[in-house]
């Protein structure tokens, strides 16, 4: 257990630290169990990719590939119809709103969840053991149920229909500080208490040890944010009503209620909410992948 | 704050000083997560005892809770979300299991780009999916009814969202295809954790790869397996986006979850005390199933 432990640690302080530096030389004897595997892993992964390509070729398509009897397996005809019709519609905006929902969200869960964790974890005050249960009860809830009591607080509050009414809550969401709590563990306490003699105060102590030991916490944070306030549609379907205010998700939503079987630009919508934040996580699923396992010890 | 801590001052100035720091650098934090995670679950419980419409907002007591278990529309959404449960949950941890086992002990690259793989659902996003989905399973231009007669599984064109038979199963399939991603990258990590000279020393022994796997590496990604569980059962349970987006709970409630009759009856209806009371319900349901998976893996590790 012990082991283990200093493994993440140490890899937690090392960013570039192997994630396999135990490796098992058994590994590339191809057995026919292990041939097997791998075929059938690759055709999963065919069929795991194919809505995803159906969307992205999809909107490509011109009304007649897209209600064929036979399917057009590839658009042979490309047309930009689908998405001229698209930014008819204020697609734009929509997307801009999801960024701003993103963006806002990402911040402010980074600064306050790493200063929460940080108290948490280092930070002997009464009450401590008390929060962080707290804490962890809460992530164990239905975050859904809530929305109910959420939106009339959000009336009242006078932000409802405004971008806030999605930032708040998944701020307040406690994920984030569980998470900076388990990277602040593996401050070492020699460091702070050297920072303490040195006459630092808190906030130096804080700024100038604790965010560069961190910083890898904070991006594994970042973009695990981003990206799941790009996808809480059901927040956003409570909270945003409003043609102007509407996020991406929603969009595609409308798009699909109000034209259910235009598949076509159904297809170029998804195309838009989709590949933006696809190509996010392809460019930072490092970061990502280590916040989800953190996130994860002794859950 | 700049001084250090005066020792002959003793404990207790250190110890006011600790919490004000502690509370000071908490209050970001706990401003957002009581006012919009703590207190709004407290007005869930409170609003779940009230007739609470756009109009009435009076005190009823277990009201709500007694027209529920009289409402056959909520027991039908419960038997479905249990089913839904019951069927995604041990599917999703098996197969997750299986994939990391075969791909962690890839080359690095090679792992990574699985992993993506089955990550991308996820990151694709519960809408964008659902509506390709919905085209893919469409009477007539549906990928899935041709490819089926082409394949000689159907004669005729399969309405799958609209036959109250298999629009359960359609919610499934696309609800496991979304939810195996963050497993698998639980297990690779967990995998490649294990302790690797108890392999080492088993395989010298001569115990063959399913005795490894069952008696030394099992045991040890079993906090990873619980885990994996817990927020499996919870994320099944919570079933919304696609049930709302592709049959909206129908046909004849065939679809319906206790999520959707949630949202249907709080924000169609306006019956926020009903919601909210089965609201409460589902916490409850959530909490118990958690607390057996937790009980099961306590007493399974020794």
């Amino acid at each position: 257990m012990s082991a283990i432990e200093k493994k993440q640690r140490a890899s937690l302080l090392n960013k570039r630290a192997p994630e396999v530096d135990n490796t098992d030389h058994s590994v590339h004897a191809l057995t026919p169990y292990r041939v097997i595997s791998i075929i059938i892993l690759i055709v999963l992964t065919l069929l795991l990719i194919f809505p995803l390509y159906w969307i992205v070729t999809g909107s490509f398509k011109t009304k007649l590939a897209i209600n064929a009897r036979v399917p057009v397996w590839f658009p042979v005809e490309p047309t930009l119809d689908n998405y001229q019709r698209l930014f008819q519609k204020p697609a734009f905006t929509w997307l801009f709103n999801t960024v701003i929902i993103c963006a806002a969200a990402m911040g402010l869960t980074c600064v306050a969840a790493a200063m929460g964790g940080y108290a948490l974890a280092k930070k002997k005050f009464t009450g401590r053991a008390f929060l962080f249960s707290l804490f962890v009860c809460a992530m164990a809830l239905p975050k859904q149920v809530i929305l109910i009591p959420l939106l009339k607080e959000m009336a009242f509050l006078k932000l409802h229909n405004t971008l806030w009414a999605v930032i708040l809550p998944t701020v307040g969401w406690p994920f984030g500080v569980f998470l900076m709590k388990q990277f602040s563990e593996s401050i070492p306490n020699e460091m702070l208490e050297a920072a303490r003699i040195d006459g630092a105060g808190e906030t130096r102590t804080f700024i100038d040890i604790v965010l560069p030991m961190i910083k890898p916490g904070i991006g594994a944070l970042a973009i695990f944010t981003f990206i799941t306030a790009w996808n809480d549609y059901f927040l956003q379907l409570i909270m945003l009503n409003d043609t102007k205010v509407l996020s991406i998700s929603l969009g595609i939503a409308k798009l699909q209620s109000e034209m259910s079987t235009d598949f076509g630009i159904i297809m170029a919508g998804a195309a838009l909410g989709s590949v933006p934040i696809i190509i996010i996580f392809l460019l930072f699923q490092k970061f990502f992948t280590r916040g989800i396992t953190m996130g994860a010890v002794k859950g | 704050m700049a001084q250090t801590v005066p020792i002959p001052h003793g404990m207790k100035e250190a110890r006011r000083r600790e919490n004000i720091a502690g509370y000071l650098f908490m209050a970001p934090s706990l401003l957002f997560f009581i006012g919009f995670v703590i207190f709004p679950m407290g007005m869930c419980l409170v609003t779940s005892f009230f007739n609470y419409t756009m109009t009435e907002f009076t005190f009823t007591g277990l009201k709500n809770y007694q027209i529920m278990f009289g409402d056959s529309v909520f027991i039908k959404a419960l038997v479905n979300t249990i089913v839904i449960v019951v069927v995604s949950v041990p599917i999703t941890c098996m197969f997750s299991l299986w994939v990391a086992s075969v791909i962690y002990k890839m080359r690095q690259l090679h792992t990574s780009f699985f992993r993506c793989v089955f990550y991308l659902p996820v990151v694709t996003g519960s809408v964008a999916v659902t509506v390709v989905w919905k085209w893919i399973f469409n009477n007539y231009t549906g990928v899935l009814n041709y490819v089926c007669k082409a394949l000689g599984i159907i004669s005729t064109n399969v309405n799958w969202l609209g036959d109250p038979g298999t629009a359960l199963w359609c919610i499934i399939t696309i609800l496991l295809t979304t939810s195996v991603g963050q497993p698998i990258v639980l297990y690779v990590s967990a995998l490649s954790n294990v302790d690797h000279s108890l392999v080492e020393a088993a395989s010298v022994d001569g115990a063959t790869n399913m005795q490894t796997f069952w008696r030394i590496k099992w045991p040890q990604i079993m906090p990873t397996t619980l885990y994996i569980l817990v927020i499996t059962t919870i994320n099944s349970f919570q079933c919304f986006a696609l049930i709302q987006l592709l049959t909206s709970g129908g046909p004849n409630h065939a679809t319906e979850t206790i999520m959707y009759y949630i949202y249907y009856n709080a924000f169609k209806l306006q019956n926020y005390g009903y919601g909210s009371a089965m609201g409460i319900i589902l916490a409850i349901i959530i909490a118990i199933f958690s607390a057996i998976q937790f009980r099961l893996a306590k007493t399974d590790n020794g």
